[in-house]
């Protein structure tokens, strides 16, 4: 079956879209990358509720923290590097501790984002999100997810991290239908190995699943749209029902969701848990394909691991 | 609220301010006296003069905004707000203790009184002008007044704020620098110079007003005038670190120092 390829970022804009005419004090900021976030598309319909902040992300997340304290529901935009790296003390310090209700549209998350490099590459920015109280943080895995999480965001309370990749990828219909912030979604129920992955590597996780099965290898697949707060549960009864978790994201193995599974795992049902990821390096300038085949971030890497778990 | 200047009233508040301020931190063993000394006629003219504001209504929707983005001064705005009855006096015995809504530096969440939480240097301004921005939007008629520390405005963040502010004409910004030339580890000009500081927001497009910053009729008149301004407003505000204990003016040493008992004997001598 050929398979429509789409980006996440355009489900971010397309959502932001949806949501103008259903909470009017909604409002998004930008900082000099409108046309590559994709917020230049709500500017032209709302060019009244678009604040251009120029290259200052920090200003912008401090600004995006006064905005909220009166009552405005205002999506911050920007790369994950700047807006966890850069702008770190802002979200943490303006926005995580006082607990306030605005949302980080981070875009060009991950190794796909390519040719600029490691420098804009943002594999940290989940580990670094994740360790600050208070914030909630969503991983769509496609374009319709990635629309239904900034919906979902939207309407809840509370600072959000929403991240997406630069690249059209796969659009995956088993991730569809409702989005509930906190679950997981199974999407299909074995007994020999987890997988779990979130993001847009969720294709090489259904890709991985699909082999397995054709194996005999009966997989037990979940992808988590949500990295904080995860999905006990489903993680739990996932180490349960199989011999092993294997873990897959666009994002450093430190301190994402792999060592987030790992150690809940470690707690509730101990198992083992590999970790596919970037190994703690740095990437470079690449394509998205070349970068996903040399940092070891397919399908066939997930199936390696799975079956380095059954022995 | 304006009208005529009680400028005895405005002393007696400045006094029983001051004399908080230097139990609150001799208490706690901890905590920043010398800025909050200084900023302490700046604040007592905001708050029992210029400004808009109900404590009985802490969310009044057109009350006037406070915003204190040096916020390692959190005993000056500690012992207004008490005062004003925003909260208990008593609860000032808890200052910088666990289990405290009066933290070491401003958290919103759960300080009555208290419009933003700040700390780290450079936050608070752009945070105001995100509110200011907000006010704009939803053309609400109060002021935002956003006290600098002189020191904080070294942050690259307090110039990304300034064309920011100039961008959005928001003319309903009052900002204060609170000059008094010293920072943590001493004089402002050897440790990062920032004169000449006028000239430095007016590039940047505010309009800059250099006052004495513990005379209240300056203060007033120089807010009442800014409150016509068309552009977001800077007041750079010379101020003596320390004001009113003789021992710890112009003393970069009572930058963070609390005063021992010996100190808070002396210092409460001082203020009668």
């Amino acid at each position: 079956m050929e398979l429509e390829y789409k980006k996440t970022r355009q489900g971010y804009v397309d959502g932001l879209k949806e949501l103008a005419g259903e909470l009017p004090d909604m409002v998004v900021l930008d900082a000099d990358v409108a046309k590559a976030t994709q917020t230049f598309e709500f500017e032209a319909l709302h060019p009244d509720r678009f604040f251009n902040c120029g290259v200052q992300e920090q200003n912008m997340l401090s600004v995006a923290a006064g905005l909220s304290l009166e009552g405005m529901i205002p999506f911050a935009s920007t790369f994950g590097v700047f807006a966890t790296c850069r702008a770190g003390d802002q979200l943490r310090n303006s926005i995580a501790y006082p607990n306030l209700n605005v949302k980080i549209g981070a875009t060009h998350c991950g190794i796909t984002t390519g040719g600029d490099g490691a420098s804009h590459q943002s594999n940290e920015d989940i580990a670094i999100v994740r360790s600050f109280p208070n914030m909630t943080i969503l991983v769509p895995g496609d374009y319709e997810e990635a629309k239904l999480a900034t919906k979902a965001a939207a309407r809840a309370a509370g600072p959000f991290y929403l991240r997406f990749g630069r690249d059209a990828y796969p659009v995956i219909p088993e991730i569809h239908g409702a989005f509930e912030i906190g679950k997981a979604k199974v999407i299909r129920i074995g007994k020999d190995i987890a997988i779990i992955s979130t993001g847009i590597l969720v294709s090489e996780a259904i890709q991985a699943a699909n082999d397995l099965e054709a194996q005999g290898i009966s997989v037990h697949l979940i992808h988590m749209p949500t990295v904080k707060p995860m999905d006990k549960e489903a993680i739990v009864e996932a180490a349960q029902r199989t011999k092993g978790i294997v873990t897959i994201e666009e994002h450093s193995v430190i301190g994402g969701l792999g060592e987030g599974v790992a150690g809940i795992v470690s707690q509730e049902h101990p198992t083992k848990v590999l970790r596919i990821g970037m190994q703690d390096v740095f990437g470079e300038s690449g394509q998205a394909q070349e970068l996903l085949d040399k940092f070891g971030l397919r399908a066939k890497n997930v199936i390696e691991a799975a079956k380095k778990i059954l022995g | 609220m304006s009208g005529e200047i009680n400028e005895a009233f405005l002393q007696e508040k400045a006094l029983k301010v001051r004399r908080s301020i230097i139990s609150m931190v001799h208490r706690a063993n901890s905590g920043h006296v010398g800025g909050s000394l200084g900023a302490t006629d700046i604040l007592v003219a905001l708050y029992y003069h210029l400004m808009n504001h109900d404590p009985k209504d802490p969310a009044m929707a057109d009350r006037d905004r406070f915003i204190l983005s040096k916020g390692h001064c959190t005993p000056v705005i500690y012992a207004i707000l008490a005062d004003c009855g925003y909260f208990p006096e008593e609860d000032l015995l808890t200052f910088r203790r666990p289990g405290s809504h009066l933290q070491g530096h401003p958290y919103q969440p759960k300080t009555p009184g208290i419009e933003a939480s700040t700390g780290t240097l450079g936050l608070g301004i752009s945070t105001g002008l995100g509110m200011a921005l907000a006010a704009k939007l939803k053309n609400q008629p109060q002021y935002y007044y956003i006290m600098c520390g002189d020191g904080e405005i070294q942050e690259g963040q307090a110039w990304e704020a300034a064309m920011f502010a100039n961008k959005y004409k928001l003319n309903n910004v009052i900002g204060f620098v609170d000059r008094n030339y010293l920072q943590t580890d001493g004089f402002s000009e050897d440790i990062m110079p920032l004169d000449p500081l006028a000239p430095k927001w007016e590039s940047f497009g505010w309009q800059v007003f250099t006052i004495d910053g513990h005379n209240y009729g300056e203060i007033i008149d120089t807010v009442e005038s800014a409150k016509k301004s068309d552009r977001p407003v800077m007041i750079i505000a010379n101020t003596i670190k320390g004001k009113g204990v003789t021992f710890m003016e112009n003393k970069v040493e009572w930058h963070g120092t609390p005063p021992n008992k010996d100190e808070y004997d002396r210092a409460m001598a001082l203020l009668t």
